[in-house]
């Protein structure tokens, strides 16, 4: 009888331990919700933000500041600002997140500005690249770039190579838009002339008549931006085969040459010129870390921009987490977040105080082969950059 | 005079590779009133095919093409054989429902096999460069979209209107109960049709990469104008999808020469405008 009283004792304080301890490890991880595209034609992006948010808290011994992370996937599929604002406000509300990530489109980080205002929930974007989004909330903190960002140093270079006459060829949206104003305005400026702004449409495929109006018109180079994937594929195969490089019209582009899908191009790939924040070959230790990292997370993980932007939006997280030691404070946060200054993986890196976008260099690239491997080869830094668009 | 030169070409060339990608279609939805949404996946499955042989595998060019389209066309009479033979008797809309949803399994299952990325087809030395026109230079590789465009319509329509076949084929669709009163193997047609219709997807699949570069999405992106060309050329008339293809296809690339800011509103009041005119296809009355 003593016994078996003592046995249910000891399985009550059991449980009641157990029951104890469970909500006490709960509440000290910090929730991370992480807004991506997890299926459908983006999800790649979702599986880089993944490879790089985990990989860097393992890269941290699989704490940040000493607190657990948890993570919290929640699938966008694409632009689709009425289910991110959904999802977002259900972390916010029954998750109870400590701070968001992620971010792939504009529209869908401008959706939830209103609710990580209200909150006060600290937000790292960690791709979406329009200017006006930082402005939407003070607690948006952006890892990416912008399109103002990278173009401004193209032009100014385009223009001390002594070029007087450029085409642009952007396709008709936003992002694209943002990359035709800002080369004009920045090449203007720098005494060239923008003889022709070719405006893509979004679903062409034929890139050949454009390419044709580009040889046309007489222009020393084409500054172009296009949407990742099968359209980038498409313009470049055409510029290769209507023999614009041998016409002496110069390829100058920014996110075309992304790592993501630079093996396909194969040779055709070779020599073209980008301005962009990021390259996979940039040579620094931080760079090799940081790869190694999210291979060992996901062996199918590519270093480049989208990874890079989550990566270093974990280090802004990891610090703000550092500053309030866990608890939820975004004010405090934020007034972490906006004197941050470190070596990220592109280079040094930090957080403008005042639009908390990054700031950071922008490199001229040129494709290489390095081994059987197609790589951005650096060639000079134009040195930090700010968000141009914002300082308008 | 340039511009107009140009257009011409270039129009030409896009509409070449509209009608490789679209005849297949025009087979089993002109041809086999069998609504076929899966084309475009057919035509997937044969360009990843390629893509990975010529690649991956390091086979040549010329082994690759007709080892990919022979595979398309196993798996098109395979499908055809299990399960889309008890779809041809039913509505249209089962037969939409179903083959959107074949589309959606291809989808997922190339992504989980290949992965998300653009896959490219390495085109042999031959076919790589450019062949000087004297004014203007054009990809090596349309000129054999073009001249395989040609053969395709000259073929298929031969097959159709002069073979045993072609006319088995035509009564199968016709009226499936006398044909097969009249001794006419209708399952081996109704296979042997929609195979062909499978090989011919694949086929459109590899010469169209060039311009549609595969991925996993491919299956769907690409539908739409697909669609347009059969519906504009007419069910069953080859030749009409040709004239179609070739007609849209001058439209397109004139729109994009003289005025791009309208993006592809051209290309659609064209077909709106077709459709009206002749509602049963461009080449009947």
């Amino acid at each position: 009888m003593n016994t078996h009283r003592r046995a249910i004792a000891f399985a009550l304080l059991a449980s009641a331990g157990l029951t104890l301890a469970s909500p006490q490890a709960m509440a000290q991880a910090v929730k991370v919700g992480i807004i991506g595209p997890f299926s459908g034609p983006f999800a790649h992006y979702g599986t880089l933000f993944k490879a790089a948010a985990e990989g860097y808290v393992a890269s941290q011994g699989g704490k940040l500041a000493g607190k657990d992370i948890e993570f919290i996937y929640r699938d966008t599929g694409g632009p689709n600002p009425a289910l991110t604002k959904t999802l977002v406000q259900e972390l916010l509300v029954k998750d109870k997140v400590d701070y968001l990530g992620g971010f792939v489109f504009t529209p869908n980080a401008m959706a939830v500005a209103p609710l990580i205002q209200q909150s006060q929930t600290p937000t790292v974007v960690f791709n979406a690249a329009t200017s006006a989004i930082t402005e939407k909330s003070d607690y948006f903190v952006r890892t990416s770039y912008t399109l103002w960002q990278v173009t401004v140093p193209a032009a100014q270079w385009a223009a001390k190579q002594n070029m007087k006459k450029v085409v642009t060829a952007v396709t008709d949206y936003g992002p694209g838009i943002d990359a035709e104003t800002a080369f004009k305005s920045e090449f203007s400026k720098q005494g060239g002339t923008v003889v022709e702004s070719i405006r893509m449409p979004i679903a062409t495929t034929d890139f050949g008549p454009f390419v044709q109006r580009i040889k046309a018109s007489g222009a020393q180079a084409v500054y172009t931006f296009l949407p990742g994937g099968p359209p980038n594929l498409g313009f470049v195969k055409a510029y290769n085969e209507n023999g614009l490089a041998k016409a002496g019209v110069q390829f100058l582009g920014s996110a075309e040459t992304d790592e993501f899908d630079l093996q396909k191009f194969g040779d055709a790939a070779l020599g073209l010129t980008t301005a962009f924040h990021y390259s996979g070959a940039h040579d620094s230790p931080e760079n090799k870390k940081f790869a190694a990292a999210i291979k060992k997370q996901d062996p199918s993980a590519v270093a480049n921009y989208a990874s890079v932007g989550a990566w270093d939006g974990m280090y802004v997280i990891h610090q703000m987490i550092v500053a309030t030691g866990g608890k939820k404070d975004g004010p405090k946060a934020l007034a972490a977040a906006r004197s941050l200054k470190w070596e990220s993986p592109r280079g040094p890196v930090s957080i403008d105080a005042k639009t908390r976008h990054i700031t950071q260099n922008v490199y001229l690239r040129k494709v290489e082969k390095v081994g059987d491997q197609l790589v951005n080869k650096e060639l000079q830094s134009f040195g930090p950059q700010a968000d141009f668009g914002l300082e308008k | 005079m340039n511009t107009f030169l140009n257009i011409l070409i270039d129009g030409l060339a896009y509409g070449m590779v509209l009608f490789v990608i679209a005849v297949g279609l025009s087979v089993t939805l002109g041809l086999m009133r069998f609504v076929n949404l899966s084309h475009g996946a057919f035509a997937m499955v044969g360009g990843y095919c390629a893509a990975l042989l010529t690649r991956e595998a390091q086979w040549s060019f010329w082994v690759a093409v007709p080892a990919a389209i022979l595979a398309t066309a196993a798996l098109g009479a395979a499908l055809e054989a299990l399960v889309l033979r008890h779809l041809y008797r039913r509505k249209e809309l089962d037969q939409v429902l179903f083959t959107i949803g074949l589309s959606f399994v291809l989808i997922a299952t190339t992504n989980a096999l290949v992965g998300p990325q653009v896959q490219m087809i390495p085109l042999p030395p031959l076919l790589a460069g450019s062949v000087d026109l004297g004014f203007r230079t054009l990809p090596a590789q349309r000129l054999l979209v073009i001249v395989a465009g040609c053969g395709v319509a000259m073929l298929a329509a031969w097959t159709v209107a002069r073979t045993r076949f072609g006319i088995w084929l035509r009564a199968a669709v016709d009226h499936s109960g006398t044909a097969s009163a009249l001794g006419i193997p209708i399952r081996t047609v109704q296979c042997a049709s929609f195979a062909a219709g499978a090989a011919l997807a694949g086929l459109g699949g590899i010469l169209g990469a060039e311009l549609m570069p595969l991925e996993p999405f491919y299956a769907l992106k690409y539908l739409v104008l697909v669609l347009v060309v059969v519906a504009v050329g007419g069910m069953g008339s080859i030749a009409g999808s040709l004239a179609a293809a070739v007609l849209l296809g001058i439209i397109e690339t004139a729109s994009k020469y003289l005025a791009s800011d309208w993006g592809s509103l051209f290309f659609f009041v064209a077909m709106a405008a077709l459709l009206a005119w002749r509602p049963n296809g461009l080449l009947k009355r």
